[in-house]
């Protein structure tokens, strides 16, 4: 398989995507799982629509990351944005009720009945 | 090694609506041990790659423009996708061991479950500095040797692990990256070793 790497070469492109930030919302995991709030609309930044698009079911910052061919930490940044106007909303890592309560060995059992069955 | 024993979707296959919790586990090693096709052979989705930039000052300043330099490190990384169940899924990463990974694994990999240290043995010293990461970084691990067919001095797991300066409690495992069952083996063997100290730590706090 060819990896075709990231489009990074060109810093123009970076800084226009984020508007000159370089500075990422730690908040978001690689595996936080985003999901849309809202359909993308006309004259949106054409970042944010295939964001929204992508993310009508949930998928994890980095698979937006890898589909956009973009930066972890641009992905931040687009991320922020999103979830600041309400339009994206984050499923966090073990922030989800029926795992944060779970003991660590609870969780693990979990996990390795999930890869007994693969 | 493009031997992959399953055909995977080439388009993009969402997760479950229910899916709401992401773990991580990152497999480390050399250039060519394997990492990639271990990720694909369990991977419910075809690898995929990207990666992340990170800015620094540069040494020293610029001497015809007076300017300080900045450079850009740059690590790639691909991935693959298990669905544990409908609402647990599990991300494979397959990570470069050399140095300037090591940076930026806190900013990718903190709240990693734990990590796959895959070994070939021809080129054992490749894995020397990532153990050596994982154990500053206090991320449990087990190390899984890749058995590559033109291999031929079939070191025993007990030479291996001297031969890594590796402790008692490090569980080793053989393996063909290649075979989804092999991959899915070396998969418990971490979370058995995890579930052993999430419950020694639990009987003594």
């Amino acid at each position: 398989m060819i990896h075709k790497p990231v489009d990074v070469g060109d810093p123009d492109r970076l800084y226009m995507v984020t508007g000159g930030r370089s500075e990422a919302d730690d908040a978001f995991d690689l595996v936080t799982l985003i999901v849309s709030e809202c359909e993308p609309t006309a004259g949106m930044q054409s970042e944010h629509t295939r964001i929204l698009e992508m993310c009508r079911h949930p998928t994890a910052l980095v698979e937006i990351s890898a589909e956009l061919r973009l930066p972890i930490t641009v992905v931040r940044i687009l991320l922020g944005d999103l979830h600041a106007m309400g339009k994206v909303s984050a499923r966090h890592p073990r922030a989800a009720e029926s795992v944060a309560t779970l003991p660590e060995t609870a969780l693990l059992q979990e996990v390795l009945h999930g890869l007994r069955n693969l | 090694m493009g031997s992959a024993t399953s055909e995977l979707p080439a388009q993009r296959t969402p997760l479950a609506d229910a899916a709401e919790t992401g773990l991580k586990i990152v497999v480390v090693g050399g250039f060519g041990v394997g990492k990639t096709t271990l990720v694909r052979s369990v991977s419910e989705i075809r690898p995929l790659n990207t990666e992340e930039v990170m800015t620094q000052a540069g040494q020293g300043v610029d001497e015809t423009t007076g300017v300080e330099r900045k450079t850009t490190t740059t690590v790639a990384f691909d991935f693959g996708r298990i669905s544990l169940s409908r609402r647990m899924v599990l991300y494979l990463f397959g990570a470069p061991g050399q140095e300037r990974f090591w940076f930026l694994w806190d900013r990718l990999f903190s709240g990693t479950l734990g990590a796959i240290v895959l070994v070939d043995t021809r080129r054992m010293e490749d894995s020397w500095y990532a153990i050596d990461r994982l154990e500053h970084h206090e991320t449990p691990f087990v190390v899984a040797v890749n058995r590559f067919d033109d291999d031929k001095r079939r070191l025993s797991l007990d030479e291996i692990r001297q031969a890594l300066a590796l402790g008692e409690h490090v569980p080793m495992v053989d393996c063909d990256a290649r075979v989804r069952s092999s991959g899915k083996e070396v998969l418990i063997t971490l979370v058995d070793h995890l579930y052993a100290l999430a419950l020694s730590q639990e009987g003594t706090s």
